[in-house]
C-alpha cells in the first residue's frame, strides 16, 4: 500500500514537472509578461532535476521490490459508460518506459544548460523554453504512456515543438520552410497513428497496452488480435514512425530539420525525437511478432534506410547533415534490431546512440575551430584517404552514386514532382474554375482582394 | 407539461439585444456605440450564462421560459431550451461580445453596431426555438443583416443573393410540404430532401459554397465571421432534418459532408489570401460538424457535438486574431511573407492556440470531440473514417503553412506600432482560457453533449416510431374498409 502512494506520487511528479513547466512559460508569453533569462534557466533546471530524481527513485523501488511493472493510474480523463468510450490516463513504468524516461530527462538537462548559455541573449530565447518545455513533456508523457491515446498526445506534442524548433530563426526564409515541410510529413505520419489508434480501440474495445498486449510486462506480451489485423494496425504504425524517425521515404525531412539552433538539433535529431519511432515499434512489438510479413517489412524498410542514410552520409558538406544521416543510419539499423526480435540490443543501441549523437552535435559548432587549430599546428591541411569503395569501383557507377548520394536519393525531388506538385496544382485549377463560376454570377472580379497591396486600409503609412 | 426555468431568460436576452439595437441607432458618436455595444453584449452575454446555469440546476432535458410574454400572445412556447441548445446560447452570445470587443474603433464606420445586435437577437431566438416554422422564419430573416452591408459597401450581391434566395425558398417549400401528412411518405421524403439541402446550402456543402467566399470577399470580417461561425445549418439540420431523415439519407448526407470537408481542407491550401483561407478551413471543419451529427449514433452525435463548441470557440478566437493583424495591414495576402512576430508577438501565440485548438490538437478543447468523432465515423465506415482523419492533417499543414506567412519569413519594419491593444487581447484570451480549459477538463462538456446527443436519438427514434404507428394503422383501416365494403 505505502509502496504504491510513492509510485503514484513519484509518476505525479515526473509527469507534472513538465506540464508545469510549460504553463508558466506559455502562460507568461500569452499574456505578454515573458520571463527573464535567468529564471527560465532556474525554472527549466529544477523540473529536469526533480524529474530525473523522481524516475531514479522509481527505478530503485522497482528494482528493491523486485517489481517489473507498475502501472500509476491517473483514472479516466473522459468517459462515456453507455457508450463504452473512455479515454483511460494512465502511465507505466516498465523496462522500456523508465531506461527511455531517464535518458530522456538526462539529455534534455543537458541540452537545456547548454542552451541557456549558447542562446544567452537571443531575442527567441524564451521562445526556444517554450517549446523546449512542450518537447520534455511529449516526450515524457510519450515514454511512460500506458494506453496508445496517451502516447499518441505526446507524439503530438514532440511533433509540433520539433516544427517550430526548425523554424526558430523564423526572419529568415528557409527554416520557414523547412519547419512547415518537416510538420506536413509529421501530420501525414500522425494521421496514421491516429486511425492505428482508433482501430485498436475499436478491435480490442481498449487502449490500454496492458490489455492490448496481453498479459505478461514489456517484452513478454502476448498482443490478443488476429494476424490481420495486426498486419494492417501494424503497417499503420510503421508508417507512422518512418515519418517520426525519418526512414524512406520520410528521409528528406532530417537535413532540413539541422536549420533550427544546435541544442534542438541534439535533442531532437540526434537522441530523443528521432528515436521515437523506433520506441513506438519497440512498445507495439508484440503486435509485431503476430504477422512475419509485417516483421520483414520492417526490417526490410530498415535495411533500406540504413543503406539509404550511410550513403548519403558520405558526400554532405556541413557537419550537421553529415551527423543527421549517421543518427538516420543507426535509428535504421535499431529498426532492424526490433523486426527481427533484438528488443534489448535495440533499446541499448537506442541509449548508446542517443548519448553518443547528443555529445556530437553540441560539439559540431566548436569542432571546425579545433581543426583549424590542429591544421595551424601541423602547418598543413589534414588529409583523407579514399574509402575501399572509391578504390574498387568503376568511375562511371562511382559518378552516378556520387550523384544519387548528392541529390540525396533524390527523394524530395520525388515527394515535389509526384504528390505536392499534382496536388496543389489540382486545388488551384478548382479555386480558379470557383473564381470564374462566382465572377460570372456577380458580374465583377471577386478575387481583387488577392491583387490588392496589403496597404490599402492599413493603420501603417504608406 | 415542459418544467419551466425561473425567469424568461431567452426573452430577455432577445429583448436586450433588439431595445440595444435601437438605442445604437440613435448613437452618432462611434466611440460612444462601440462602448454602448458592448455593455449590451457584456448584458446578453451574462443573461444567456444564467439561463444555461438555471438549465442545468433544473437536471431536465428540455425547459420552457415563465412569464413569457410570447406565450401570452400566442398560446406557444417561443423558447425551449434544451441539451442542445442550453450551452450554444451563452457560446453565441459570448462570440458576439468577443468580436465587438476585438473591433478596432477606426472600423467602427463599416462595421455596423446597430445591425450586429439585430443579428444577435436573430441569432438567440433561433438557437433557443424548437418549432420549425419559427425555425425556417428566423433563419431566413437572419441572411438579411449580411445583404444590407453588401449594399451599403455598394458590392454585388448576386452571388449572395441566389444561394440565400434558394435557400429560404427550398427551406419554406420545405416546411410547407412536411406539414402535410400523407400515408405513403412520399411528400414527407421530398419536405426532407427540401429542407436537407436548404441546410447544406447554409453550411456551404459544396458545390453550393461559394456564396460563403464571396461573403468574406465583400462585407466586414466581423459581420461574415457572424454569419458563419455559430453553424446555424448544422443547427437547422439538427431540428429539421434529424427526427426525420432515414438512415440512409443521413448516410449520404455524412458522405457529401466528409468529401466537403477533404475538399474545403485542399482549398485552404492553396489559398492566397487570409480572409479565403480562414473560409475554407471554417467550411472544412463544419462539414465535419456535419459528419458527427449525421452519424446518427449516440458516439458519432456526441463527438460531432463537441467539435462543434470546439470548433466555434476556437476558429471564432483564430479568426479574430487574424481580424486584428488585419486591422493592422490592411487584408493579408499570403502569397509573401510579413514577418509580423517581432511587432504582434502575443498575437501570434494566440494564432497558433487557437489554430491548433480547431484541429483537436493535445490538450485543447477539440481534442477529445475529434476523437470520438473519428470513433463514431470508423464505427459505421471503417476506411471512409480516415477521410476525417486526412481532412484534419490537410487543416492543421494549412494553419501553420499560414502563421508561417503571416508571423514569420522576413523582417517586417512598422512605422507605428502594432502591438495588440488591450480589449484585443482580452478577447482573445478569453477564448483560449475556454479552448485550453475545456482540453484539459474535457468530462463535463463531453457528458452534457452526450446527454444531448442521446436526446436526439431518443426523439428521432420515438419520431419514427409514431410514423410507424400511423403507418400500420391506416393500413390496417384499409384492409378493415376492403373487407367490409360489399
Amino acid at each position: 500500500m505505502n509502496s504504491e502512494i510513492a509510485f503514484h506520487f513519484l509518476g505525479v511528479c515526473i509527469v507534472a514537472g513538465p506540464a508545469l513547466l510549460l504553463a508558466l512559460l506559455g502562460t507568461s508569453s500569452l499574456i505578454n509578461k515573458p520571463l527573464g533569462e535567468r529564471l527560465i534557466a532556474h525554472a527549466t533546471q529544477t523540473v529536469v532535476v526533480m524529474g530525473l530524481f523522481a524516475s531514479i527513485a522509481v527505478l530503485v523501488l522497482m528494482l528493491t521490490l523486485g517489481k517489473r511493472y507498475v502501472p500509476v493510474e491517473m483514472g479516466n480523463w473522459v468517459v462515456l459508460p453507455e457508450q463504452h468510450f473512455h479515454f483511460h490516463l494512465k502511465f507505466i513504468f516498465d523496462r522500456l518506459s523508465i531506461p527511455f524516461c531517464i535518458l530522456s530527462f538526462i539529455l534534455c538537462g543537458t541540452v537545456g544548460a547548454f542552451a541557456s548559455r549558447y542562446l544567452h541573449r537571443e531575442p527567441g530565447y524564451n521562445r526556444f523554453f517554450i517549446c523546449y518545455a512542450l518537447f520534455l513533456l511529449g516526450m515524457i508523457v510519450s515514454s511512460l504512456a500506458g494506453t496508445i491515446e496517451t502516447l499518441f498526445f505526446g507524439w503530438e506534442l514532440v511533433g509540433l515543438s520539433s516544427a517550430l524548433l526548425v523554424a526558430f530563426f523564423h526572419e529568415r526564409l528557409n527554416p520557414v520552410r523547412n519547419g512547415l515541410r518537416i510538420w506536413s510529413i509529421y501530420r501525414i505520419a500522425d494521421a496514421a497513428f491516429l486511425v492505428a489508434a482508433i482501430m485498436l480501440h475499436h478491435l480490442t474495445g481498449a487502449g490500454d497496452f496492458a490489455e492490448l498486449m496481453g498479459t505478461g510486462s514489456w517484452p513478454d506480451g502476448q498482443a490478443s488480435i488476429s494476424e490481420q489485423h495486426a498486419l494492417f494496425i501494424g503497417l499503420l504504425l510503421l508508417f507512422a514512425a518512418a515519418g517520426k524517425s525519418a526512414l524512406v521515404p520520410f528521409s528528406g525531412w532530417l537535413p532540413r530539420a539541422m536549420e533550427g539552433p544546435t541544442p534542438s538539433s541534439a535533442v531532437f535529431y540526434g537522441s530523443l525525437s528521432v528515436h521515437l519511432g523506433a520506441y513506438l515499434l519497440l512498445r507495439v512489438s508484440p503486435i509485431l511478432e503476430l504477422s512475419p510479413l509485417l516483421s520483414l517489412t520492417v526490417i526490410l524498410l530498415g535495411l533500406v534506410s540504413a543503406i539509404y542514410g550511410t550513403l548519403v552520409a558520405r558526400v554532405q558538406t556541413d557537419i550537421k547533415s553529415a551527423l543527421a544521416f549517421a543518427s538516420l543510419t543507426q535509428v535504421s539499423i535499431i529498426v532492424v534490431e526490433i523486426g527481427c526480435g533484438l528488443r534489448y540490443i535495440a533499446l541499448i543501441h537506442i541509449i548508446g546512440h542517443a548519448c553518443l549523437r547528443t555529445l556530437q552535435l553540441l560539439r559540431a559548432p566548436s569542432l571546425f575551430h579545433d581543426y583549424h587549430s590542429l591544421e595551424n599546428a601541423i602547418g598543413a591541411h589534414l588529409t583523407q584517404k579514399p574509402s575501399l569503395w572509391v578504390r574498387i569501383m568503376p568511375e562511371r557507377y562511382r559518378v552516378s552514386l556520387y550523384r544519387f548520394e548528392l541529390e540525396r536519393g533524390y527523394l524530395d525531388m520525388l515527394c515535389n514532382r509526384f504528390i505536392i506538385t499534382p496536388f496543389v496544382g489540382l486545388f488551384r485549377y478548382c479555386d480558379s474554375l470557383e473564381s470564374r463560376w462566382t465572377n460570372l454570377i456577380s458580374g465583377e472580379d471577386q478575387r481583387e482582394s488577392e491583387s490588392v497591396s496589403p496597404v490599402s486600409d492599413s493603420l501603417e503609412e504608406n | 407539461m415542459l418544467p419551466e426555468l425561473h425567469l424568461p431568460w431567452m426573452e430577455i436576452s432577445v429583448l436586450i439585444t433588439l431595445l440595444g439595437s435601437i438605442w445604437l441607432k440613435f448613437t452618432p458618436d462611434r466611440d460612444r456605440a462601440y462602448k454602448r455595444c458592448i455593455r449590451i453584449c457584456t448584458l446578453t452575454c451574462l443573461v444567456t450564462i444564467c439561463g444555461w446555469i438555471d438549465f442545468v440546476s433544473l437536471n431536465t432535458f428540455a425547459a420552457s421560459e415563465p412569464f413569457s410574454l410570447f406565450y401570452r400572445l400566442f398560446h406557444k412556447n417561443l423558447f425551449v431550451v434544451d441539451d442542445l441548445s442550453a450551452p450554444l446560447l451563452p457560446l453565441a452570445a459570448l462570440l458576439y461580445l468577443l468580436t465587438v470587443l476585438s473591433t478596432l474603433k477606426t472600423k467602427g464606420h463599416s462595421f455596423s453596431f446597430s445591425n450586429t445586435l439585430i443579428s444577435e437577437a436573430i441569432l438567440l431566438s433561433t438557437l433557443s426555438s424548437k418549432e420549425p416554422w419559427i425555425i425556417i422564419l428566423l433563419l431566413s430573416v437572419a441572411t438579411i443583416p449580411p445583404l444590407l452591408e453588401f449594399r451599403s459597401n455598394k458590392r454585388s450581391s448576386r452571388v449572395y443573393v441566389l444561394h440565400m434566395g434558394l435557400f429560404v425558398l427550398l427551406l419554406v417549400a420545405g416546411g410547407l410540404l412536411s406539414s402535410f401528412k400523407d400515408q405513403s411518405g412520399t411528400l414527407s421524403l421530398i419536405a426532407g430532401a427540401l429542407l436537407t439541402t436548404a441546410a447544406l446550402l447554409r453550411s456551404g456543402i459544396i458545390p453550393l459554397h461559394c456564396w460563403m467566399t464571396d461573403l468574406f470577399d465583400k462585407i466586414t470580417f466581423g459581420t461574415a465571421l457572424l454569419f458563419v461561425t455559430p453553424m446555424t445549418g448544422a443547427y437547422a439540420i439538427l431540428r429539421l432534418v434529424f427526427p426525420i431523415a432515414p438512415d440512409w439519407a443521413l448516410q449520404g448526407i455524412a458522405i457529401v459532408s466528409l468529401i466537403t470537408a477533404v475538399y474545403a481542407a485542399g482549398m485552404a491550401l492553396v489559398q492566397q489570401e487570409a480572409r479565403r483561407f480562414f473560409c475554407y478551413l471554417f467550411l472544412s471543419h463544419s462539414s465535419l460538424v456535419l459528419v458527427g451529427l449525421e452519424m446518427a449514433t449516440p458516439l458519432g452525435l456526441t463527438g460531432g457535438l463537441c467539435v462543434w463548441i470546439s470548433v466555434g470557440i476556437s476558429l471564432a478566437g483564430f479568426a479574430l486574431t487574424l481580424r486584428s493583424v488585419e486591422a493592422r495591414t490592411g487584408r493579408i495576402s499570403l502569397k509573401t511573407y510579413h514577418g509580423l512576430y517581432e511587432h504582434t508577438p502575443t498575437l501570434a501565440g494566440l494564432f497558433l492556440v487557437t489554430g491548433l485548438a480547431s484541429i483537436g490538437f493535445p490538450g485543447t478543447l477539440g481534442f477529445i470531440g475529434t476523437e470520438l468523432l473519428i470513433e463514431g465515423v470508423i464505427e459505421i465506415y471503417p476506411l471512409v473514417g480516415t477521410a476525417v482523419v486526412i481532412a484534419t492533417a490537410l487543416n492543421s499543414i494549412a494553419i501553420l503553412q499560414v502563421y508561417f506567412r503571416v508571423f514569420t519569413g522576413t523582417h517586417h519594419s512598422a512605422s507605428i506600432s502594432l502591438r495588440a491593444r488591450i480589449p484585443e487581447h482580452v478577447a482573445i484570451l478569453i477564448l483560449v482560457a475556454l479552448v485550453i480549459g475545456g482540453g484539459l477538463y474535457p468530462q463535463p462538456g463531453v457528458i452534457s453533449r452526450n446527454h444531448a446527443a442521446i436526446q436526439l436519438i431518443q426523439q428521432r427514434d420515438e419520431a419514427f416510431q409514431e410514423n410507424k404507428v400511423s403507418v400500420d394503422y391506416s393500413i390496417s383501416e384499409d384492409k378493415h374498409h376492403l373487407t367490409t365494403s360489399p
